[in-house]
């Protein structure tokens, strides 16, 4: 070709697919541009039409029909297509009409496949759905160091372990001999052979316990217990382990979920050193690190709330790590239940200890591990059955209301459904909580389904977890039992739907109309999530997590093959484009939300994001059908 | 004869001028050019084969002034095919003046090693014969080519051409109170290569290129024949 048209080459360029390719490759693209011109009106591709050319809009509008007549794409300037009829060697799918006057470049079938031969990012941009996603969701996880070093790159040394016989003498002996700054306790193996492991002199062990040189400042001479007492007396029993395999953001996360400071890192079962708070910290700089810890040094309200600005900058600082969806989703909910939990210890120093064991519950997001930098609070408590109201309530009204304010104060607004244990509804003992699940599975209605989509993402926060937990037991073997129940939840699934995609500098719905911005969580993520924990329920799984649900659900084979795993890319793409425009907000001194303005969106989300979208309607037209309206029950629906 | 002056030329007379022309050419390209003749004049247009054609020239005057590149571009109202572009610089026998340098973005260093069009002509004229060539205003094509030629050959180079500045100038001679418009003093719409092209919503290209300016009228007739005309329209209609 002409080098000289370098204008057809330039514009190319410009727009994904094209922006990557080498440059020797877009000029093998211009050279062998053919163009044409349609007038608004007229048809570009017709049904079953054979083809064998891609089509590039340099300007003007088209739109894309399904079979049924309706709307499938409409596209604009530097938008490609004609590319799935290309990949499956077949006739035009969905016709093609110019909307507007509209200049097309058709690039020969040769240079397409040349292209997706020599351009993988070009292969995966033209690819349909659920691949392409995965594509450019793995692309984005391999950018950060942190999710790909292992935990092992850290371990600079064998940790220093003691026998259970020693003295805390002997270990402090141990400990400044070898430089150390916690010590591992090992004991004699029981029965239960599955946290065994053998040293290098053949001897058998099991990892009883950790103290570290701040234990001996706190529980041996400030609790003047003596040097010859054994170790085994003041250690800290069952320690939370790390495997050598784990990424480190997997060691921060368990950090900082647990408030620890020191992992002992395992190679199956076997310690083979320990990770301190100042290894990853050294790192790289962890604010989300810093604050948890910083959340349990504060006395009062009033430092809690300072110090929940810092959750901003925690926040860039995951996403600008390349951190995923589910490992800042993670971070996030342990950020919050941490002031959860610091907020109730904060209570009792003030109210006195509870009178009866009690569990405080987080719904919804936190629950789920996906807590998101704009959140509202969602909470109850489920008490102990020893529970009478005249006598209890009353503490627990103020528990509630010391950590709900507590909790609105750190920048976690009040829930708008007033979903939180101030509400007397929302603060029963735990048989009260069994009668109102099952009463919700049995007999559906609009509000308890309702409530079942927020209530049946429950987690323990702070106290009696086993109290959770069964109530977590009691859904997960009932509702998989109720047909009636998961059909009238799949319907309230497709409820909110996604859009069709975008066009220009609107939002564009199924019906062709456009609207100026998109809630990116009412129209992507959380849908997404209302449709897995609907088939979460149905194969019995008490996980969760969005992402640990989709494993259950991809285990009990629910799904078509591998229709899980692109629920899930789907699922993180949204997500991480959500994500990353929260962040551009916070950098431009806004409040962040989930409204996104198209014109925000870059041509390669777009395309993406339309995938998704796909994805997720799909899905919804599929679980109607996967859980039809048992015939008995059909007069509770609605 | 002198078809080329007039407007209302004989509809047969391109096919017998192109015909004699051939027969009395000295030159070898000509002589194969004008042998190749024009298509009938009923042909429709959407089955010819068109080539947009474009000059750059250091002036408008064709005695004074001279050409610096040629602009050739095959196509069809389905198809302009970019791979069948053809670009030349040629060394003008007029002197290149400065404003032309910075208006064509074509240096003096280029022109030195540039041939001479006579050397290219041959090749230029392969690529138009038998099709119908296609540019915007052709009273710079058509004298300069034939000015060219006559002063390295001796002989004249003419052929008919669809001119789609005379196309849009049909357009808007033809509305309603076009006259009355004139006569208010309101401007009247601009016939000028980017102007028109506007008009059928086909993109900005950065003009005062051959190549991109032939892509560009190529892209303006396909547009003018989808919006006025159609493809079974007979080039009688459309050449001059």
């Amino acid at each position: 070709m002409n080098t000289e048209l370098l204008e057809i080459r330039d514009h190319l360029g410009r727009f994904a697919p094209f922006d990557r390719l080498s440059d020797e490759l877009l000029d093998a693209v211009a050279g062998e541009v053919q163009v044409s011109y349609y007038r608004a009106d007229t048809e570009i591709l017709a049904r079953d039409q054979e083809t064998h050319e891609l089509c590039y809009i340099r300007s003007g509008a088209v739109e894309m029909y399904r079979r049924s007549g309706s709307l499938y794409n409409r596209l604009s300037e530097g938008e490609i297509f004609g590319y799935s009829d290309l990949l499956r060697r077949r006739g035009v799918q969905f016709p093609v009409r110019a909307i507007e006057d509209t200049l097309i470049y058709f690039i020969p079938e040769a240079v397409f496949e040349r292209l997706c031969e020599e351009n993988d990012d070009f292969a995966d941009f033209v690819e349909e759905g659920g691949s392409a996603l995965k594509t450019t969701v793995e692309q984005q996880r391999h950018n950060s160091d942190m999710m790909t070093s292992r935990v092992r790159k850290l371990i600079r040394r064998y940790p220093t372990m003691v026998e259970p016989s020693a003295t805390l003498q002997e270990t402090a002996i141990r400990m400044r001999d070898e430089s150390s700054t916690s010590v591992l306790v090992l004991s004699f193996p029981d029965e239960d052979q599955s946290q065994q492991f053998t040293l290098a002199d053949g001897q058998s062990w099991k990892l009883a316990g950790i103290l570290t040189d701040r234990d001996f400042c706190t529980r041996v001479l400030a609790a003047g217990v003596t040097p010859e007492s054994p170790v085994t007396e003041v250690m800290s029993k069952d320690p939370i382990t790390v495997q050598s395999e784990e990424s480190l953001y997997e060691a921060m996360l368990c950090m900082l979920r647990n408030n620890v400071h020191h992992l002992p890192v395992l190679h199956r079962r076997r310690p083979i050193g320990i990770l301190h708070l100042s290894d990853i910290v050294r790192y790289e700089t962890h604010s989300s690190l810093y604050l948890v810890s910083n959340i349990f040094s504060q006395s009062n309200v009033e430092g809690l709330r300072r110090l929940s600005v810092e959750v901003h900058s925690a926040f860039v600082q995951l996403v600008s790590e390349g951190a995923d969806s589910q490992m800042i989703g993670r971070a996030l909910s342990s950020i919050g239940r941490s002031f959860t939990r610091r907020l109730i210890e904060l209570a009792q120093e003030e109210i006195g200890p509870a009178p009866i064991p009690f569990c405080f519950m987080a719904l919804g997001s936190m629950a789920r591990d996906e807590q998101a930098i704009v959140t509202d609070q969602d909470n109850a408590l489920v008490l102990s059955d020893d529970f009478v109201a005249a006598d209890h309530d009353d503490y627990f009204l103020k528990l509630a209301t010391f950590v709900s304010d507590g909790l609105a104060a750190c920048g976690y607004s009040y829930c708008k459904g007033d979903i939180m244990a101030t509400n007397s509804r929302w603060r029963q003992p735990l048989s009260v909580w069994k009668t109102y699940f099952s009463t919700w599975i049995d007999e559906p209605n609009p509000e308890r389904l309702l409530d079942s989509s927020i209530f049946f993402d429950l987690d323990g926060v702070y106290g009696e977890e086993v109290f959770v937990e069964q109530l977590q037991d009691l859904v997960a073997s009932k509702a998989s039992q109720s047909p009636l129940f998961l059909a009238a939840m799949a319907r309230n699934a497709c409820n909110r739907t996604p859009p069709l995609g975008f066009f220009r500098t609107f939002v564009m719905e199924k019906d062709g109309k456009h609207n100026n911005s998109i809630n990116l969580k009412r129209r992507g993520t959380a849908p997404f999530v209302d449709l897995v924990r609907v088939h979460a329920l149905a194969c019995g799984s008490n996980a969760q997590n969005t992402f640990n649900r989709l494993e259950a659900i991809n285990k009990a084979r629910i799904l078509p093959e591998g229709g899980s795993a692109r629920l899930g890319h789907a699922l993180e793409f949204i997500s991480m484009v959500r994500l990353r425009h929260q962040v551009m907000d916070i950098e431009a001194g806004q409040q962040p939300d989930n409204n996104i303005e198209p014109e925000s969106i870059s041509s390669r989300d777009r395309h993406y994001l339309k995938a998704a979208f796909e994805t997720l309607s799909h899905a919804q037209k599929f679980i109607k059908f996967r859980y039809p309206i048992p015939t008995k029950g059909r007069r509770t629906e609605t | 004869m002198t078809p080329f002056l007039s407007n209302k030329h004989d509809q047969t007379s391109w096919a017998d001028y192109m015909a004699s022309c051939a027969q009395v050419a000295r030159n070898p390209g000509l002589q194969r050019f004008y042998a190749a003749g024009v298509p009938d004049p009923q042909t429709p247009i959407g089955e010819v084969p068109l080539v947009a054609l474009d000059l750059e020239t250091t002036g408008l005057d064709a005695v004074r002034h001279g050409i610096v590149s040629v602009g050739a571009l095959p196509f069809t109202l389905e198809r302009i095919p970019l791979a069948q572009s053809q670009y030349w610089v040629v060394q003008p026998r007029q002197p290149l003046s400065e404003e032309s340098i910075t208006f064509h973005h074509i240096t003096h260093s280029e022109i030195e090693i540039a041939p001479d069009l006579g050397d290219i002509l041959a090749e230029l004229l392969e690529v138009l014969a038998g099709s119908l060539v296609v540019v915007h205003y052709r009273n710079i094509e058509r004298p300069f080519l034939n000015r060219a030629t006559r002063t390295r050959m001796g002989e004249n180079l003419l052929f008919p051409m669809i001119d789609t500045m005379q196309l849009e100038a049909r357009v808007h001679r033809k509305r309603r109170w076009a006259w009355l418009k004139r006569l208010s003093g309101r401007p009247s719409a601009s016939l000028r290569l980017a102007e028109s092209r506007e008009r059928y919503h086909l993109p900005f290209y950065t003009g005062h290129h051959a190549l991109l300016d032939a892509l560009a009228t190529a892209e303006l007739f396909q547009a003018q024949i989808a919006r006025h005309y159609s493809p079974q329209t007979p080039i009688s209609d459309l050449w001059c």
